[in-house]
């Protein structure tokens, strides 16, 4: 599944990095490096870290997302 | 397209696409956003659907994606035709025709230039054709550049510390790789945000084992007997050996394939007005001609409607949106794209962000955090307003500052409760240096206020 994340909102909160950690890392204190193409056994996870995600930083494929029946867009954000 | 006929247009219109990545695609997926039904048509001259660039000198050179797989999401179905592998050649304005170089024309109602900049080359071509050496722009030069790196070459050479010769200096180090730095200015980053802080730039470069060299120019790379490189001589007469050498001396806007069509467009790149239409070479702003991303130069209010061009992801989407929407749009609604510039960088583990137009700053005031623990944010002024801000691992505050630069705040900012070490106790000049010097990396250019860079000879009437 394709992922890109607009890193110009990105503020580090590291949120994705602790829901999905084989797609998203922390690099350094506020950075953030993520697998663009990440596989699709981790689509419920980057789903949760979509929608937890602060700043809604992290873009999904919509065709994935379709696949994926929307399942994780309601999961609890942590923020909340 | 006469007035009224947008229903049209919408319905059955053709759009046309020329620049098939970042700001094509989001263009494409607004246009249909907004209801366009039309034929859509989006030409490309790489042979790939759109991919994301900033990873190709972060994530792919540390190992954890690979080039090939960058491909953008999409926000939406587009429904495109897709002419990719095939530059668009020529235009002609008079009869709405793209010209394609395998000889097809494809003709449009409206038509969208996102032909972006490719990467300088190193100015003598045979010795930029050897193996081993590099520029890195496209998904190709990323997989062949990765390919390169594990090998495990002994040294890699960078040539040009602006924002991605940084970056790939960084990612070799990360990596356990020798690799030295070669920069013609003072300090690395300096063009895009002056001499303060590109001493920041250079002790993080030592610091992390670059060997960096500053005020020195590559005079010559040379070859071994099957091709591949093995040498750098410099400026100051020393010989260098390294086996992998990247060229990352800037980029060149794409915007010769429109020569001779009449289109505003020269090596500065495509003039358009605040809503994306592009100038005619006559100054005369086009209708159905709208630019966006790298390849554009538009007047900003905020930067006194000076021409400025970008080479910034986050405004090749936003001006795409915005050419999109106002290709679809009666004039009382066309929207202006006066987008804050914006821009991040990675390198050596510290996250660089950016705002406004630090370059046209002549002071520098760090109202956050210091220098010395690489965490900080500096302010730039210009003409006593706020004009720019950089943050190191501050990114949080970038957000106040945007919005400073929006209300044209005064400089020096006069908070007293900011938390302010030794080093923000005054402004300081934020030396940057002459702006004749071409500078490297994404970064900003102010070019003026001329929407073509033709000259016409002028004739008033009766003479
Ligand atoms: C290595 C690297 C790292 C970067 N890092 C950052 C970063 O950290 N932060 C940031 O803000 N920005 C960064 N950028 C810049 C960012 O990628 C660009 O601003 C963005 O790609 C611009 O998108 P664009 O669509 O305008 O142009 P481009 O992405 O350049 O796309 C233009 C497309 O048009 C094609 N084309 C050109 N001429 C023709 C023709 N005649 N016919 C058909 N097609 C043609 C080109 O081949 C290309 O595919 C980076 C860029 C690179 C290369
Ligand atoms: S959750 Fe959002 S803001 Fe936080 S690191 Fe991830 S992308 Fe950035």
């Amino acid at each position: 599944m394709r992922l890109v994340v607009d890193l110009n909102r990105c503020q580090g909160y590291a949120q994705c990095a602790f829901l999905a950690p084989d797609v998203f890392a922390m690099h350094g204190d506020e950075g953030l490096l993520y697998d663009p193409e990440a596989e699709s056994a981790q689509r419920e996870r980057v789903a949760q870290a979509v929608a937890a995600c602060p700043v809604q930083a992290i873009l999904v494929d919509e065709m994935d997302m379709a696949a994926a029946g929307r399942t994780a867009a309601s999961a609890e954000a942590p923020h909340a | 397209m006469p007035d009224g006929s947008l229903d049209r247009l919408k319905r059955e219109g053709r759009i046309v696409v020329v620049g098939a990545s970042l700001a094509g695609l989001r263009a494409a997926e607004t246009l249909r956003d907004k209801g366009f039904e039309g034929t859509l048509t989006m030409i490309g001259d790489e042979p790939y659907e759109p991919y994301d660039r900033p990873p190709l000198s972060k994530q792919v050179l540390l190992g954890k994606a690979t080039a090939d797989h960058t491909a953008l999401p999409r926000r939406r179905e587009i429904d495109a035709e897709w002419r990719l592998g095939v530059p668009a050649s020529g235009l002609d304005m008079a009869t709405r025709r793209v010209k394609l170089a395998d000889g097809d024309e494809v003709p449009y109602d409206r038509l969208m230039i996102a032909t972006g900049v490719r990467a300088r080359p190193w100015p003598n071509e045979a010795e930029g054709e050897l193996d081993g050496v590099f520029v890195l722009r496209t998904r190709d030069d990323g997989v062949g550049l990765a390919r390169h790196l594990d090998a495990g070459p002994r040294r890699v050479l960078v040539i040009g510390a602006g924002f991605t010769g940084s970056e790939i200096a960084s990612a070799c180090r990360e990596r356990g790789l020798e690799v030295t730095v070669a920069e013609r200015g003072d300090a690395p980053l300096v063009g895009a945000l002056g001499g303060v802080i590109g001493a920041v730039a250079a002790e993080m470069h030592r610091e992390n084992g670059v060997d960096l060299r500053t005020g020195v120019m590559v005079t010559r790379l040379e070859g071994d007997t099957t091709g591949r490189v093995r040498a750098a001589h410099f400026s100051d007469g020393t010989t260098l050996e390294c086996d992998v050498v990247v060229v990352s001396l800037g980029a060149q806007r794409n915007t010769e394939w429109l020569a001779g069509s009449g289109l505003g467009a020269g090596p500065r790149g495509i003039a358009c007005d605040a809503g994306c239409r592009a100038f005619d070479v006559r100054g005369i702003v086009t209708d159905d001609v709208f630019v966006a991303g790298d390849v554009a130069r538009s007047p900003h209010p905020l930067f006194g409607y000076q021409f400025l061009s970008l080479e910034h992801w986050g405004n090749a989407v936003a001006q795409a949106e915005t050419a999109a929407h106002n290709m679809l749009s009666e004039s009382s609604d066309r929207r202006p794209h006066i987008w804050v510039p914006a821009f991040w960088s990675s390198q050596f583990g510290v996250n660089i962000k950016s705002v406004g137009v630090p370059s046209m700053g002549t002071e520098i005031m760090i109202t956050q955090g210091s220098r010395a623990e690489r965490r900080f944010t500096g302010v730039y002024g210009y003409q006593g307003r706020v004009i720019g801000a950089v943050t190191f691992d501050n990114c949080r505050w970038l957000q106040f500052y945007e919005q400073q630069i929006e209300a044209t705040a005064p400089f020096p900012p006069p908070f007293p409760t900011v938390d302010r070490r030794s080093d923000g106790q005054r402004p300081i000049p934020a030396d940057f240096p002459d702006p004749s010097v071409p500078t490297h990396g994404p970064t900003i250019t102010l070019s003026g206020y001329s929407p073509a860079d033709r000259r016409m000879t002028f004739t008033p009437a009766g003479h």
